[in-house]
């Protein structure tokens, strides 16, 4: 049998609350992390995807404590995102319990970070987290948590994260964010085929059949959704039941 | 029972102590050679490359320390790697327990990140652990299936998910965020 593809629910965290918007915006209080993170695993979920989406350094403070507090409390592996800048920031997540950090604005400004983190803990442990959005005929690299165009071409910047080390690319379109009606396939597509490490596709899962599209072969390893998680729209068992049932491989 | 994480730089010893706190075990983390001396079990958890983590197991003088243990020693996915002769990552030489070669995975996707199933389970490691249950991998590089092999796995082609021998047992998969089948693994171990 292959590898399993993943289901991966992700919290966005602010302030100590798993919060949700669209469009990267207009957020909304979604709950604990660690109750979600508890609630998920049971529910079968492969993997989780935890970003700190706080703004100010003492809010910073917070985070660490409460990965501590989620990897005591849940059995599968999470990735940690959100402001890590350096080795030592990194150091600290994956010491508080984290599997896998995820970079993003920080490896756009210095892409030798993804570089060190992957000579220092292994490409396996480094997730280059790429925000993608449709400009001008093409997928553009956007930065600051949506806010800042940057001119990168997606296809490119994936293949150079790939080369400098990165071990797995989390791909969201920030068009289709919080949108619900499906994964930006095309974009999956290519950068699946550019890439040889896992590409896990973010951003438009609406029902359970976005996942199986974007699960298909040449698409995605593994695909991230929050909201309708968050808000009870799919059930992660009933979609791994689903998938399972027209033949794509997932954990049961 | 006394259980230590053996700690080297390369982070992840907390998650294998909080999955060995469900357990009961409250496990002392470090990379003092008195304390590892005077473990009961030992673990030697993964997460780092294997040029980093060799340099800093010498640098500390535990490669020594290592090779000499008499009590059951499990090596975690890159701690089960350190285990072996030769790393191709970072042409590194390893601790040299067991008589092969780690090599980077050639087929499919590579990292290996995700769930698979484990098969021909072999050893008190996988006790009530049925055949064909998942388990959670991350890396790169892999074992191939050799004469010590206690476990394998498929990703386009099999290689050796555990390994044992002696009282050296080794595990490429993360059995502790593995689930409860994880759990049960370490359950095993530490029961050894």
């Amino acid at each position: 049998m292959p590898l399993t593809k993943r289901i991966i629910p992700c919290l966005d965290i602010k302030n100590g609350k798993v919060v949700k918007g669209t469009a990267f915006v207009n957020l909304k209080d979604m709950g604990d992390p660690v109750e979600l993170a508890c609630r998920y695993t049971q529910e079968g979920a492969d993997e989780l995807v935890l970003l700190d989406i706080t703004a100010t350094l003492e809010d910073r403070k917070a985070f660490l404590p409460l990965i501590r507090n989620v990897a005591k409390n849940v059995t599968i592996p999470f990735t940690v995102g959100g402001g890590i800048n350096c080795i030592e920031d990194a150091y600290l997540l994956l010491c508080a319990g984290a599997d896998k950090i995820s970079v993003n604005s920080a490896a756009v400004n210095d892409p030798g970070l993804i570089t060190e983190l992957a000579k220092r803990f292994g490409s396996q442990c480094v997730v280059l987290a790429i925000d993608a959005k449709w400009k001008d005929d093409s997928y553009q690299v956007y930065i600051n948590g949506g806010k800042k165009a940057t001119s990168i071409n997606v296809l490119e910047w994936a293949g150079q994260g790939e080369d400098k080390g990165a071990g797995e690319m989390l791909l969201t379109s920030i068009d289709q964010d919080g949108a619900r009606n499906g994964f930006a396939l095309s974009l999956i597509k290519e950068v699946s085929k550019k890439v040889n490490v896992p590409v896990i596709a973010s951003g438009g899962a609406g029902k359970a059949e976005h996942f199986a599209e974007v699960l298909a072969d040449g698409y995605a390893d593994a695909a991230l959704a929050a909201g309708i998680f968050h808000v009870g729209l799919v059930d992660i068992k009933e979609l791994k039941n689903y998938l399972n049932n027209i033949n794509i491989h997932v954990r049961i | 029972m006394k259980v230590v994480v053996i700690e080297y730089n390369a982070g992840n010893t907390c998650s294998v102590a909080f999955a060995l706190n469900r357990l009961g075990i409250d496990p002392v983390i470090s990379s003092d050679v008195d304390e590892i001396l005077s473990a009961d079990k030992l673990i030697l958890p993964g997460v780092g490359s294997a040029g980093s983590a060799m340099q800093y197991l010498k640098d500390k003088s535990l490669d020594k320390v290592i090779r000499d243990i008499k009590n059951p020693l499990l090596g975690i996915c890159l701690g089960m790697q350190l285990l072996c002769n030769y790393s191709e990552e970072d042409d590194t030489a390893c601790l040299g327990l067991f008589d092969t070669k780690v090599k980077k995975m050639q087929k499919g996707r590579v990292p290996h990140i995700g769930w698979n199933q484990v098969y021909d389970l072999k050893g008190p490691l996988f006790d009530k652990i049925s055949e064909g249950r998942y388990m959670y991998f991350v890396h790169s590089y892999s074992v191939q299936v050799n004469s010590f092999a206690a476990a394998v796995s498929d990703h386009i082609e099999t290689f050796s998910a555990a390994i044992q021998k002696n009282n050296f047992y080794g595990v490429q998969f993360h059995p502790e965020k593995s689930g409860d089948d994880g759990l049960a693994l370490l359950n095993n171990f530490i029961s050894l």
